[in-house]
């Protein structure tokens, strides 16, 4: 006979095995029930006609999402010119010259950061940065930039923190032998430990893509979502996922299923995106 | 003798322990001079204190002083990052940085503003070879510098240090994780460089002080025990604690 204690080591084991599995579970639903709703207007319509169309009325039997596929990649190049530099230069200071009080006031600062929902960075935006466009740049403010202005923003906890960790973990004896060579703090970083930490701060560039590519609210507020392809930093301009949060809530048909083939494309992309950072993890890791 | 290095009454703790005690010691121009003791007798400390490395360190406080070519380096107006470019460092560990063997050696004079690749590559196999390792890597000075073995990192960081051509190297037990072959290379090569530079080999090793050094220096605990020509110390030592040390009766 089997000792109690053992059986009840046993059904907690399973218990948490099963919601472990759950949460794999509901990754599998979500991507068949966006399969199963967005590819069969692929079938339909054709792969060229959605992927590289150029007009969306879906009403009218048109569904080209290529102005939001270009739409989504501006922004998302746009918010990194911003984040990257601004997250990658905080997360040197915090990791190489800030002091530990300093580092206790930045960090949890940054996290905070992380926590404030999309929706007032949107709100902020519309208020501030949509005014400040029109009256200095011209243009109705809701616009390119100012979508990217505040995306560059939003994208910066998940770089500087990711960042931070690729750059703390970088050995001290690099550093140390770095400068008995008579480097100074600046070459040091410049030519060893940037280097060194590249993979990680790479995949925190990749990772604040995916934030980017992947935000609606604060894009709908801010794009003016526009049906064209933004010929200069001041036109509007519509997203793949603002396009889903605007239309989802009205459309039928094959307008709904449209909306899920907008999914699909997003899906994709992000995956991708995901691949890539999970490669470059890996190879630092390899290495 | 001509003195290159030397300490005066120099002290030094962390926080509240001292780890040394009042050393003062003359160490003489394009020598080799060794420096042995067990764990903890300071030995190391005192290296960082030349390179300045210590710098690194939290909580330390040093009284006296230490002067190179009779300057103070302790001094606030010395910059010890020029400092470090006269008094180059072996670590115990070799620590190639993550680049190729050449960008291994290019860095140092790099960093000096030397960016001539004709330049450089003079450095570069001028270096290596007065460190024992030009004719095992000459055909692969792109590749990684990791993918060497222990010993040939040890001798890159020999090479590196004397591409900054500094005044003094400095070596931390730098065959402390060498096989012996590796570590007679190592000797080769700092026995031809002492007409040139000045050496501290810091060592757990007496034997390899004993062999190649010309004088040897015994700490303990903190305090310089007894501070001699090698022949001297090794053949007639005037502590019993050195000799009791040298052959091995503690360590």
């Amino acid at each position: 006979m089997i000792d109690r204690t053992v059986l009840k080591e046993r059904f907690v084991k399973w218990v948490l095995v099963a919601f472990a599995l759950s949460s794999l579970l509901f990754l599998f639903l979500i991507f068949i029930f966006i399969l199963a709703e967005g590819l069969p207007l692929f079938l339909k319509v054709g792969l060229n006609k959605i992927i590289f169309g150029m007009k969306w009325a879906p009403t009218k039997g048109h569904f080209g999402i290529f102005p939001m596929i270009i739409s989504s990649f501006l922004v998302t190049i746009g918010a990194l010119v911003i984040g990257a530099p601004l997250g990658l230069s905080c997360a040197i200071y915090l990791s190489e010259y800030a002091g530990k009080r300093t580092r206790m006031l930045l960090k949890p600062a940054i996290e905070l950061l992380a926590g404030i929902p999309s929706v007032v960075f949107g709100f902020l935006g519309v208020i501030y940065i949509v005014p400040l466009v029109r009256n200095y740049l011209g243009g109705s403010g809701f616009s390119l930039i100012s979508t990217c202005l505040v995306l560059g923003v939003m994208i910066l906890p998940t770089i500087i923190s990711i960042s931070f960790d690729a750059l703390v973990s970088v050995p001290r004896t690099y550093r140390e032998g770095s400068a008995a060579m008579g480097a100074t703090k600046w070459q040091t970083i410049y030519k060893v430990i940037i280097p060194s930490a590249k993979s990680g701060i790479l995949a925190s560039f990749i990772l604040g893509m995916g934030r980017a590519i992947g935000e609606t609210m604060a894009v709908i507020m801010i794009a003016g979502n526009a049906l064209k392809i933004p010929t200069s930093i001041l036109d509007p301009l519509r997203t793949l996922t603002g396009n889903i949060a605007l239309e989802l809530a009205y459309a039928t048909g094959d307008h709904r299923l449209g909306l899920f083939s907008t999914g699909v494309v997003l899906m994709v992309i992000i995956m991708i995106l995901n691949y890539i950072a999970n490669f470059g993890i890996k190879r630092k890791i390899a290495k | 003798m001509d003195t290159k290095i030397a300490t005066d009454r120099l002290r030094l703790s962390f926080g509240t322990t001292e780890v040394l005690k009042s050393v003062t010691i003359k160490v003489h121009r394009n020598t080799i001079t060794g420096f042995m003791g067990p764990s903890g007798s300071g030995k190391s400390t005192l290296i960082s204190v030349i390179n300045r490395m210590i710098d690194f360190e939290n909580n330390v406080k040093i009284e006296g002083d230490a002067t190179i070519d009779g300057t103070s380096i302790l001094d606030g107006s010395i910059n010890p990052i020029e400092l470090r470019r006269r008094v180059g460092t072996v670590f115990a560990v070799p620590i190639p940085l993550p680049r190729s063997i050449f960008e291994n050696i290019a860095y140092g004079p790099r960093l000096k503003g030397t960016s001539d690749r004709t330049t450089l590559h003079h450095i570069v196999e001028d270096s290596l070879k007065k460190a024992f390792l030009w004719d095992e890597v000459k055909d692969r000075l792109g590749t990684s510098a990791l993918k060497l073995s222990g010993g040939q990192q040890q001798r890159l960081c020999l090479a590196r240090t004397l591409a900054l051509k500094p005044e003094i190297i400095l070596l931390d037990e730098p065959c402390s994780g060498l096989d012996p072959i590796s570590t007679a290379k190592i000797e080769d090569a700092l026995s031809e460089l002492k007409s040139e530079y000045t050496i501290i080999l810091v060592s757990n090793n007496t034997k390899q002080i004993a062999r190649i050094s010309d004088f040897s220096a015994f700490f303990y605990l903190g305090e310089l025990i007894e501070y001699d020509t090698t022949e001297k110390v090794f053949t007639a030592p005037a502590e019993a604690k050195t000799e009791d040390y040298i052959q091995g009766k503690f360590g």
